[in-house]
């Protein structure tokens, strides 16, 4: 492959102020590189690679150290993860709460059991540290071909750095909603394996409502099967540094993929999504949206998104989109869509990329109701956020997700 | 019994190519239960007008004022109007994603009452009035003006309109786009509004075609940024037969 032009750096940028009402939008289809939309920052060129051929090993020495320059890690701000990326990481079982409902099980299972490492590989050095640190794995299984549910809140992770390992099987033809519901303190780094085989239907929720100091790296892997369908849901909303990473494959003929992402940056808070969705069967659906709202000196969320249409996967149709609402100065938020398509007969393809203000006619519109401008800015960001929890279709984690965007614009208000 | 005093009202705005004078000396004054028609042709400023009153930060008032019994409009912000009795209902109404209309309505009602209204009341309220304009009880879930038809989004300004109760509406071309059905329906909901309360209504339109349904008291010929000639309802037949032409001619020549 030839070589490809560095991403451009994305330092502030003082000829390109951001301005009350500026929206920078970038649409498109095909593989030519996107422009990154940045309201508060500068925008430069993505370099097309092909995503699925990047080093991959479950073994954290065969990754040589992390210097930031590295495509995954280049907007991420590695010094505060060390120890994650390369440290010391205690892989034994650690405290949850679960509940579950219809048929799901939860139980730990050996490094041994023949469902790890089929769901994908990791390619970056801290997944690998968790992968080469874990003892033992969670595995959320799901049977049946009747409604089944789990939760698993994990709170009482603390301080101290940990591996982990999660596989969510969901067996042929059933049917389930898995949330991962994270709170407290944590300092983790993690990997998810979601296997959707054929006909299944499953929703997985990675909540992070962690507390101020959390870090949390994780990479979510999913392989779905024929006529299966995905769910994917990132929401991050607490921690200091939160980096959820799901590689999703929709692999057999006519699987289908949600990925959805909300999330709420706060002050000196980094929230990170690198999504990738492969399209490797044919006739497989994606849609990829994200969301989120930055407020507060020194928020930056980051969202890169990576769709590879494979040479099999004819009849495909797919889309991403990312947008981001900023509330204020001094903030950062890098979008980067990257489409590429190793086939010519696809239905659709498109990305969308847009970083901006509050729209001015949307607040104009609710005042002229009579609604006091504060008001107004809320329903707006609450509005804007729910679009994405709307779409979520579990009722009683939607009325969570809309407490928690409350508890975040209580707590930028004050 | 109110009145809406707009007098030699001059509005700017800015664009790439420098300030531009839109408004040039508007006199209107409405009173409560009155239907005034403002016609106009494209580009004449009618929307300029109905934004102004409203208060869009887009549109700068150079010299003029505009008052609600005496107090000064210009000086309130955009809520402090809605909230004082003006309601606009707008020519192209914007959407809210992920807003759903029943919360929007009842922020609004909330926000003009001072209070949050009797949730019983309320719910019937909202129903019947989205029966009467024939819209679907699932809009009441949907996000506000989003995936609206151009029909849609106007038969939910005038839902409004009757559920918020102002002293004086101005409809910014509530008929464009419309077909025959749509046009009756939405006027059904404005004479409602007009018979229930002591509404008075700024009837922005470019057509003569929805004065079939509500009947002005007056008529106001809106060329080139003002109010070239007033007169009595025979005034909308005349421009039904005559156009605008005559009107287009004379401002260009005074220009
Ligand atoms: N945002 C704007 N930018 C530039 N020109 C504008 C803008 N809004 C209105 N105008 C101009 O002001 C004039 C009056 O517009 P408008 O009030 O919309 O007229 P009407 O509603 O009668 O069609 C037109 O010449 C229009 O092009
Ligand atoms: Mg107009």
């Amino acid at each position: 492959m030839a070589d490809k032009p560095e991403i451009a750096s994305l330092s502030t940028d003082a000829a390109h102020p951001a301005r009350g009402d500026t929206i920078e939008e970038v649409t498109g289809t095909g593989t030519r590189p996107a422009i990154i939309a940045d309201a508060t920052s500068g925008h430069g060129y993505v370099p097309v690679q092909t995503r699925n051929a990047r080093f991959s090993s479950t073994d954290v020495t065969a990754f040589p150290p992390v210097t930031g320059r590295e495509a995954t890690w280049k907007l991420t701000p590695i010094a505060d993860l060390a120890d994650l990326i390369d440290g010391e990481l205690d892989g034994t079982r650690y405290e949850i709460a679960a509940t579950t409902s219809g048929g799901a099980e939860i139980t730990w299972v050996g490094r041994d059991d023949e469902r790890i490492g089929t769901a994908g590989i990791p390619e970056d050095k801290a997944a690998a540290n968790a992968w080469s640190s874990f003892r033992e794995a969670l595995l959320v299984r799901l049977t049946g071909e009747e409604p089944t549910g789990a939760t698993i809140v994990r709170s009482g992770l603390g301080g101290i750095a940990r591996g982990a390992h999660t596989i969510i099987d969901a067996s042929r033809f059933s049917k389930g909603v898995v949330v991962l519901d994270n709170r407290g303190d944590a300092h983790l780094a993690e990997n998810v394996e979601i296997l959707v085989g054929d006909g299944a239907d499953l929703t997985v929720v990675s909540l992070q409502d962690w507390a101020d100091g959390a870090k949390h790296v994780a990479n979510h892997f999913a392989q779905v099967g024929r006529d299966a369908h995905l769910k994917h849901v990132v929401v991050s909303f607490g921690g200091s540094v939160v980096r959820v990473n799901p590689s999703v494959t929709l692999a057999g003929s006519g699987a289908d993929g949600d990925l959805l992402g909300v999330y709420f940056a706060d002050a000196a808070q980094h929230l990170e999504s690198q999504v990738f969705l492969f399209h490797k069967g044919d006739h497989t659906k994606g849609r990829v949206e994200y969301r989120g709202a930055l407020q507060g000196e020194g928020a930056h969320t980051v969202w890169i998104g990576d769709v590879l249409i494979g040479p099999d996967a004819t009849g495909t149709d797919s889309y991403e989109q990312n947008r981001n609402l900023v509330l204020s100065e001094g903030t950062r938020a890098d979008s980067v869509p990257n489409l590429e398509i190793e086939t010519g007969d696809i239905a659709g393809a498109g990305h969308a990329s847009a970083t901006g203000r509050f729209d001015d006619e949307q607040l104009f519109y609710l005042q002229a109701r009579g609604i006091p401008e504060e008001i107004a800015r809320r329903l707006v960001v609450r509005g804007f956020l729910s679009s994405i929890v709307q779409k979520i279709g579990v009722p009683e984690l939607e009325v969570r997700l809309h407490e928690a965007i409350e508890a975040e614009l209580e707590g930028s208000a004050s | 019994m109110s009145t809406l005093a707009i007098s030699d009202l001059h509005v700017s705005i800015e664009t790439d190519q420098g300030t531009k004078p839109i408004l040039r000396g508007v006199d209107l004054a409405i009173s409560s239960g009155e239907t005034h028609a403002v016609m106009g042709p494209n580009g004449s400023g009618k929307s300029t007008l109905a934004y102004t009153i409203a208060g869009h930060p887009r549109y700068k008032v150079d010299s003029g004022s505009i008052r609600l019994d005496g107090q000064d409009v210009l000086a309130m912000t955009v809520d402090e109007r809605a909230r004082a009795g003006l309601f606009l209902a707008m020519q192209y109404p914007v959407e809210i994603p992920g807003v759903t209309v029943s919360n929007f309505l009842r922020t609004a009602k909330t926000a003009i009452d001072g209070t949050a209204p009797a949730i019983r009341g309320w719910v019937k309220d909202v129903r019947q009035s989205m029966e009467a304009l024939r819209m679907d009880s699932t809009f009441a879930e949907r996000n506000v003006n989003e995936g609206f038809s151009g029909g849609e989004k106007k038969r939910h300004e005038i839902l409004q309109l009757e559920l918020l109760k102002p002293r004086f509406a101005v409809l910014d071309e509530t008929d464009s786009g419309l077909d025959v059905d749509a046009l009756k329906i939405v006027s059904e909901g404005v004479n409602r509004a007009k018979e229930s309360s002591d509404l008075g209504v700024l009837l922005i339109t470019h057509y003569t075609r929805i004065l079939r349904y509500i009947k002005p008291d007056f008529v106001h010929v809106f060329v080139a940024g003002r109010v070239a000639e007033e007169g009595g309802p025979e005034l909308a037949d005349r421009l039904e037969d005559e156009g605008y032409d005559r009107y287009v001619a004379a401002a260009a020549a005074s220009a």
